[in-house]
């Protein structure tokens, strides 16, 4: 009887729309025990990385290197090209191998990519020192932090030093940093946080200054107390405030976030500066960190790798580039066929089409599932139960429907362009429509059609 | 690449994990909980009604396939919302009707009012409601006056001391016919106050909640019909705001409203238990195709679903209202829905 009941009961769906919290989201079950005690072990070095040039939104780097180039690890091998840009560097030392056009892991678009095999030395380049930080200005920070190619780490990978440039109508007084982590299964935060506290209170202390703002929120969900302990142990000697979040998915989403912990809503259309406030992901503080403090780029991050298909998850720090079947190898390989693989978490990850692709500086986890969900969609019931979900307030099935009858100018009506794509809708439907898919088309679609 | 089986993978947009919620879990939910009003039924007028709710189920089930095959649609039985439909269907049905009317009822709801609009989710009232006010229409005598007492007692819930006061009528009248109709059901010479004062008494009150009177099949017993409501609120499956909303309007509306009251409290819940209202406030209201989408929609759904039926019950010409008032309100739901669309984040609400 208790299994019926639990099967049944849509318990995971809450909807309060209380000051200091945000409307919708789900509670899901959080997978995270695979991984979350592990510490972070170094994988072992690629023989040979491929580095796609665009890992960042906005405009790829530019190739600077040719093939037979010698490499040190953290050469700059892609100059940035544009204003929303990056450089791209080498994560190994070797020697450029090839540089041709190919699919990207996310997009599956052509994409200038580097390989370099390694020499097995991992010599650094010479740039990467000790700086002096006596009397460093915020402008250095930034410009710091644009030549380690640094991009937001908790997955959208938009260019750090470019939400860090404010212009100058939009004051900021708030700077957060995420620490929620709200995916199930990943934990590649939560052990930065545990491992790495001072790092990131040094990163953090470093984007404070460069924003010039007196008031540091850590945010960090209730499900991670020894993150939320750590944490508070490293910034008791500052004036950041830790805060301990009441977990609820989507609670990493800039949007929710800056909602639930300062009760400000960023405008429809809008950004967090437009509301005071600038969101950074503890792995971002922690990059950060290193490209102020020893001019280091972002080569390396840290990975969970976990999953039903997985036989010991692990959270690992890699290099960026390593192909995604050497990290599953290092966690003992394949359990059973694996029938989805996808870099990111379940609930917003993209799944690969193949496990030779490249981990890249947003790839928060690989996850491996033996079972895909493949439940064919049925017809909506009216239900409503996507519109009690969406943390946005969008009616989704209305959605759903103007996209498929073709009215994209009235899913755009209805502010479809807010959607964030966290997959609360899709998850929650018990039709099994693929929401979020038929979003992401109509999106696509709308910025199609406007560029006639 | 092919050492490691990692050759066929599956591509699919986000989000790669579901709830374990189907359409079809939520719809046997639905069937779960009416089974002990399914029992009462049984119970009170004995294995009559239990084909009866087999023929009406079993139809709806049929024609709803046939209905699917000839428009060329999946077929669904299995996801159990034509079984809701023919469930729903019986329990709206007097007793003693004849075998053929469920038949023609459940052909008429799964069919015309549900698959000619294009199936499950599209209909825009619900088929069981539909089916049964088109019965109504088309053949009144058998739908309105064939009541049978339950084994257990008589069909208006009264006492058999207030039923010397009344007419051989009161044999064929429920609780709210006795209301509606009143002093025309006395023995000559008989004072009307003595039978609304019999009427709103704590006997008939007890026959009302535990079922002992006449009606259709599934809507005698409060309680049994309750026990499935709170099931269904508990597990998630239905949400509380209709049939809370609907059954305060009620209450709110009768207290304030003139009327027959001999004790106000008495009278309130006389107004709560008979009748389809409980029936049609947690099974019906708040089927999902045609009630609104939005938790404010849903409360103004189920107030509206209050006022009518009370409007009908007091100063219409039926004794009851439950049917036509949730008609009615299926009707407004795509209104209602446009105007409670939720605030969407970052925006104010549109004036």
């Amino acid at each position: 009887m208790i299994e019926i009941f639990d099967c049944i009961q849509t318990k995971h769906i809450i909807t309060t729309n209380l000051m200091g919290k945000f409307r919708g989201g789900i509670h899901h079950r959080e997978h995270k025990e695979a991984t979350e005690y592990k510490p972070i072990e170094v994988a072992p070095l690629p023989q040979r990385v491929s580095i796609p040039l665009s890992q960042h939104a906005g405009a790829p780097s530019k190739p600077v290197v040719k093939i037979g180039d010698k490499v040190r690890t953290g050469t700059v091998i892609g100059e940035p090209n544009g204003t929303i840009s990056v450089p791209t560097h080498s994560s190994i030392s070797g020697t450029v191998s090839e540089i041709k056009e190919l699919p990207h892991p996310l997009t599956g678009r052509f994409t200038t990519t580097v390989t370099i095999d390694s020499n097995r030395q991992d010599t650094l380049d010479e740039n990467i020192r000790q700086r002096d930080l006596s009397n460093i200005t915020p402008d250095e920070i930034i410009s710091a932090i644009r030549n380690a190619g640094i991009v937001g780490l908790g997955g959208a990978a938009f260019p750090t030093f470019f939400k860090l440039s404010l212009p100058k109508d939009k004051p900021v007084d708030t700077l957060i940093i995420n620490g929620c982590e709200c995916e199930p299964y990943l934990t590649a935060d939560h052990r930065l946080m545990v491992e790495k506290p001072a790092e990131i209170i040094e990163g953090t202390t470093f984007i404070a200054r460069a924003l010039g703002v007196k008031n540091v929120i850590i945010a960090i969900e209730d499900n991670k107390p020894d993150a939320i302990a750590a944490m508070k142990e490293a910034a008791s000697k500052t004036n950041f405030t830790v805060q301990s979040l009441k977990t609820k998915y989507p609670q990493g989403a800039e949007k929710q976030l800056i909602k639930a912990c300062l009760g400000r809503e960023v405008p429809s259309g809008g950004l967090p500066a437009d509301v005071g406030c600038i969101v950074q992901n503890v792995g971002t503080a922690v990059a950060v960190r290193e490209a102020v403090r020893f001019n280091r780029p972002l080569y390396e991050r840290v990975v969970t790798v976990t999953g039903s298909g997985v036989s010991e998850p692990k959270n690992l720090l890699v290099r960026i580039g390593t192909p995604v079947k050497e990290l599953i190898n290092f966690c003992g390989g394949y359990r059973g066929k694996p029938e989805k693989l996808i870099m990111g978490g379940p609930m917003m990850g993209i799944t690969l089409a193949s496990d030779e692709v490249p981990v890249l500086k947003g790839t928060s986890g690989i996850l491996v599932f033996n079972t895909a969900d493949l439940a064919e969609e049925q017809d909506c019931i009216r239900c409503g139960r996507c519109i009690e979900a969406c943390p946005m307030g969008l009616s989704p099935t209305r959605l759903n429907y103007h996209i498929k009858a073709g009215r994209l100018a009235q899913a755009k009506n209805e502010h479809l362009l807010d959607c964030i794509e966290c997959g609360c809708c899709a998850f929650v439907c018990p039709a099994k429509i693929r929401l979020v898919h038929n979003f992401k088309y109509g999106k696509a679609e709308l910025a199609r059609t406007k560029g006639r | 690449m092919d050492n490691d089986g990692a050759t066929q993978l599956i591509v699919t947009s986000s989000p790669h994990i579901r709830s374990n919620v189907t359409v079809a879990k939520l719809m046997w939910a639905v069937i779960i909980a009416l089974l002990p009003a399914l029992g009462g039924s049984i119970y009170f007028f004995g294995v009559k009604a239990l084909l009866l709710i087999v023929i009406t189920t079993a139809a709806a089930i049929l024609f709803d396939a046939l209905g699917q095959l000839m428009f060329r649609r999946k077929i669904t039985i299995d996801d159990g919302s034509a079984a809701i439909t023919g469930l729903l269907l019986a329990f709206n049905l007097p007793p003693n009707v004849p075998w053929w009317l469920p038949i023609v009822g459940a052909a008429f709801a799964t069919i015309v009012v549900k698959q000619f609009f294009g199936g499950l989710g599209h209909n825009f009232i619900n088929p069981a409601l539909a089916a049964r006010a088109f019965l109504v229409a088309s053949w009144p005598t058998q739908m309105t006056s064939t009541w049978l007492a339950p084994h257990t007692g008589n069909v208006s819930g009264l006492s058999p001391q207030a039923l010397t006061l009344c007419t051989d009528a009161i044999t064929s009248a429920t609780p709210l016919n006795v209301l509606k109709q009143g002093a025309k059901l006395l023995l000559p010479g008989c004072d009307p106050q003595l039978l609304y004062q019999h009427l709103q008494s704590w006997d008939t009150i007890k026959n009302l909640f535990f079922g002992n009177i006449g009606g259709c099949l599934g809507e005698t017993s409060a309680l049994l019909l309750l026990i499935g409501g709170i099931f269904l609120i508990a597990t998630r499956v239905i949400d509380w705001r209709i049939p809370l909303s609907y059954l305060l309007t009620v209450a709110a509306l009768v207290l304030i409203l003139p009327g027959h009251k001999t004790a106000v409290l008495n009278y309130t819940l006389f107004h709560l238990l008979s009748g389809g209202l409980i029936l049609g406030a947690f099974y019906m209201a708040t089927d999902y195709v045609t009630s609104p989408l939005t938790h404010k929609g849903r409360v103004i759904f189920g107030i509206g679903c209050g006022i009518l039926t009370v409007v009908i019950r007091l100063w219409g010409g039926y004794p009851e209202g439950v049917c036509y008032s949730i008609i009615l309100m299926n009707v407004a739901t795509p209104l209602i829905d446009r105007l409670t669309l939720p605030r969407v984040f970052g925006t104010r609400r549109k004036k």
